[in-house]
């Protein structure tokens, strides 16, 4: 059997390689071949013209803005999210002070762990709608303006989607909120499997909550960490749907919510010019894969073995 | 206890990292494989030399088929979805085909979106006969025209009408209709509803109040400050989403003042075009609205639905549009009974204007396409002259509520909607002082997000009318200077 082995192994692995170098790379090549021709999307031939769209996205400022909102999202929503998500986990699983020395959430978790999957299975359509509800004007149903009005903050009161500078961060709050949820439940998974006995050993040492958290949960879970902080990175990079219902196809006043994503599909639907909109897809694959790499390489640290 | 939290060893003889090593040589070894496949979505044969109308098939030319088409060769036609639906194409115009044409097969297909379903066929080179290019997907006609995709539609024209065998279908339509679709002198898109700007008010709230239709640009602020004195809102416009529509009255107002020869240079590109002094003073006129807070609160952080919303639930009196408005708000208008709309000609901004109080802008819109490399170029041809004719455009006024470029075709027809019926007195009282402009379908970037984007500045009183200026003619210089964007000119 041992000599049959690379026969047997290349016979299995065949189709699925197949399958991902037609439906994977085929695409990638086709994009990299296509930024370099000024095709309109709607001709069977492309010309051939260089760097040139290469070139036009380096003076592009629309694009700076794209950019500069997408490292933002990169940077903010991951750290947002993860220290939120660690947080809520740690409370719904080892929280809770308690009851005759058992280690167990706060009261109440159970309910609170449904509730905070919710924004999880709603669609992001419906999220995007909803939000552009929360921050409209008053007059026009704005959630957010009534509350501050009511609770007597009325001075607070902004056109929050008419402002260019508040334009991303409300993309942030609306993508963090919408991931929170997911990675409460991936590190609650994580932290259902720290054994019991090394919280109930570090409260009979007298260690405070935050000092279990810092000190126990956050090592023992960094594996996780690790990968929802890639997936989220990567997540962060695309950011279109929420762009385009939120903000509409433009990024908003003054394009100031302007994503990468958002200008590829204008660049391509809107404006008839596919050489450039793959031009800038291929920036986002460069920026996807360095980001990646930067995240997995920064975040390596020694595994903890637990048994 | 312990057995429940055991993690499963990493399989032995591999990792990570030897995983992804071999992985990555799998790719490489398959890169010319790859190389190969990439040939599929961009590289399609090139057999085609874009030149339909020499291969198109065809049939005898006579009088009863003044086009020549090819009596039993099958049509395919694709009708967009929207707000005009898609029955008036099969309950009206493709019976009245068949009833000339009983041996050719009409396959008829509605699209919602037309640009996701067709953009591959045209690539292909396989598009269909007939399009209604409209709505969310609608392709990029400048750009169509300049990859050499459509077909010339000047045999349309220069046939006779259906009805008249003496008139050419070029004189049986209203002025402007064909230069709507003509692209540097070729007629490439036959634009079928006819649509009627200006300003849209609350006639019910108007005659309660006794408060006068202003014919002059002072009359509207006396106006709008009684409106504003009763805590209503004079005006609205379409927020957040689309405050070029401002950019109607604003351009209209200023053509009143100094005459349609202002126009011509904006939609050439000449530099200074929008410097002109009239549409200065026009769009210093709006920005008085800003000044003094004539605007529905909070408007300029609005979808233009929410905001169309509130003017139709009488929050607002005044509100830019085209007749189309009446059917996109139905359902508030639906709310009240009472309400009643009504469309006022733009006000003159001085006594002594070039143009007369009537002149409204108005255009033939909902674009129709015939594909240069369609099977059929001809009997899609003839499938417009059955639009263009008395009977069939009557029928699509009395089925969607909108006008059509035919002229006359709406004379005899009853039209119930108060909006579209006083844009309709307005049209015919313009006679000939019709004025459009072309630089928004000619160059779609340059009118958003460009200018709509200045124009919300200037509604924000963000910027002064110099900024404005200065800001617009950038805009107009960004795409004179790219080269990459097919130029239109026009004399008049």
């Amino acid at each position: 059997m041992r000599h049959g082995k690379y026969p047997f192994i290349l016979a299995f692995l065949l189709p699925p390689v197949g399958i991902y170098a037609i439906y994977m790379l085929s695409p990638y090549i086709q994009a990299i071949y296509i930024s370099l021709t000024d095709w309109s999307g709607f001709t069977s031939t492309q010309t051939f013209i260089g760097f040139d769209n290469y070139v036009t996205m380096w003076h592009d400022d629309q694009l700076r803005t794209a950019l500069r909102n997408n490292v933002i999202m990169v940077i903010v929503v991951p750290i947002l999210t993860l220290l939120l998500g660690l947080f809520f986990a740690s409370m719904l699983n080892v929280g809770g002070r308690g009851r005759g020395g058992v280690v167990s959430g706060v009261r109440g978790s159970s309910i609170y762990k449904v509730v905070y999957f919710f924004p999880q299975v709603l669609s992001v359509v419906v999220i995007g709608i909803v939000f552009k509800y929360v921050f409209a004007p008053e007059n026009a149903g704005g959630i957010l303006n009534r509350v501050l009005s009511a609770v007597g903050l009325g001075g607070l009161q902004q056109l929050w989607l008419a402002e260019p500078n508040y334009l991303i961060w409300i993309v942030v709050l609306v993508m963090t909120w919408s991931f929170v949820g997911f990675y409460v439940v991936l590190f609650s998974a994580a932290m259902q499997s720290i054994p019991r006995d090394i919280y109930e050993a570090a409260l009979l040492d007298g260690s405070s909550r935050l000092t279990t958290f810092r000190r126990i949960t956050v090592p023992l879970v960094w594996d996780t960490v690790q990968v929802g902080w890639v997936y989220m990175a990567i997540q962060a990079m695309d950011g279109f749907a929420t762009v385009h219902i939120m903000l509409g196809i433009n990024g908003g006043v003054q394009g100031a919510g302007d994503v990468l994503g958002t200008a590829m599909y204008r660049e391509a639907f809107a404006e008839a010019d596919f050489g450039y909109a793959a031009a800038i897809g291929v920036l986002m694959l460069g920026l996807t894969m360095v980001v990646a790499i930067a995240f997995m390489r920064g975040l390596r640290r020694e595994r903890v073995e637990l048994a | 206890m312990s057995s429940s939290i055991e993690r499963t060893p990493a399989p032995a003889g591999t990792d990570r990292r030897t995983f992804l090593q071999r992985v990555a040589l799998t790719g490489v070894a398959l890169g010319p494989g790859g190389a190969f496949l990439a040939s599929c979505a961009t590289g399609g044969d090139d057999d085609d030399d874009g030149d339909g109308a020499t291969q198109a098939p065809s049939g005898d030319v006579s009088e009863d088929n003044p086009l020549g088409i090819p009596t039993d060769q099958p049509l395919q036609i694709y009708i967009f979805d929207g707000g005009f639906g898609d029955e008036y194409a099969t309950e009206l115009h493709e019976p009245m085909f068949n009833e000339r044409w009983p041996d050719i097969e009409i396959q008829h297909t509605a699209a919602v979106d037309i640009g996701a379903e067709l953009q591959p066929r045209f690539v292909a080179g396989d598009p269909p006969d007939f399009v209604n290019n409209s709505g969310d997907g609608q392709m990029d006609t400048a750009t169509l025209v300049a990859d050499g995709l459509l077909y010339d539609l000047t045999p349309l024209f220069d046939a006779p009408s259906w009805d008249d065998p003496d008139v050419t279908v070029r004189d049986s339509l209203l002025p402007g209709t064909i230069e709507r679709g003509t692209f540097n002198g070729t007629p490439y898109v036959l634009n079928y509803a006819f649509t009627v700007f200006g300003l849209w008010f609350n006639q019910t709230l108007m005659d309660e109040n006794g408060w006068p239709v202003p014919t002059t640009w002072q009359e509207m602020m006396d106006v709008c400050a009684d409106i504003a004195a009763t805590g209503i809102a004079p005006w609205v416009y379409q927020g957040v989403t689309a405050p070029r529509y401002m950019n109607w009255p604003l351009l209209s107002m200023a053509t009143k003042l100094a005459g349609p020869e202002i126009l011509v240079p904006l939609d050439n590109l000449e530099p200074g075009a929008w410097g002109h002094e009239a549409i200065r003073e026009s769009a210093a006129a709006i920005r008085q609205l800003a000044e003094n807070s004539y605007f529905l609160p909070g408007v300029e952080g609005m979808e233009f639905r929410d905001a169309q919303g509130l003017w139709a639930r009488g929050e607002a009196v005044f509100c830019p549009s085209g007749s189309w408005l009446e059917n996109e708000e139905a359902d508030a208008i639906a709310e009240n009974p009472t309400f009643q709309m009504a469309m006022m000609p733009d006000p003159l901004l001085s006594p002594d204007s070039v143009m007369p109080l009537e002149t409204v802008r108005a255009t033939a819109g909902e674009p129709y396409i015939i594909p240069a490399d369609a099977a059929n170029p001809l009997a899609a041809m003839e499938y417009m002259r059955v639009m263009l004719s008395l009977e069939g455009a009557r029928g699509f006024s009395e089925r969607v509520t909108s006008l059509t470029s035919v002229a006359g075709a709406s004379d005899g027809v009853q039209i119930d909607a108060p909006g579209l019926a006083s844009a309709q007195a307005a049209l015919q009282a313009a006679g000939d002082n019709v004025i459009n402009w072309f630089y928004p379908n000619w160059y779609p970037t340059m009118e958003n997000p460009g200018i709509d984007q200045i124009t919300g500045a200037l509604l924000r009183a963000e910027i002064t009318v110099d900024q404005w200026v200065e800001q617009c003619e950038a805009v107009a210089t960004t795409i004179r200077d790219d080269d990459s964007i097919v130029k239109q000119t026009r004399e008049s």
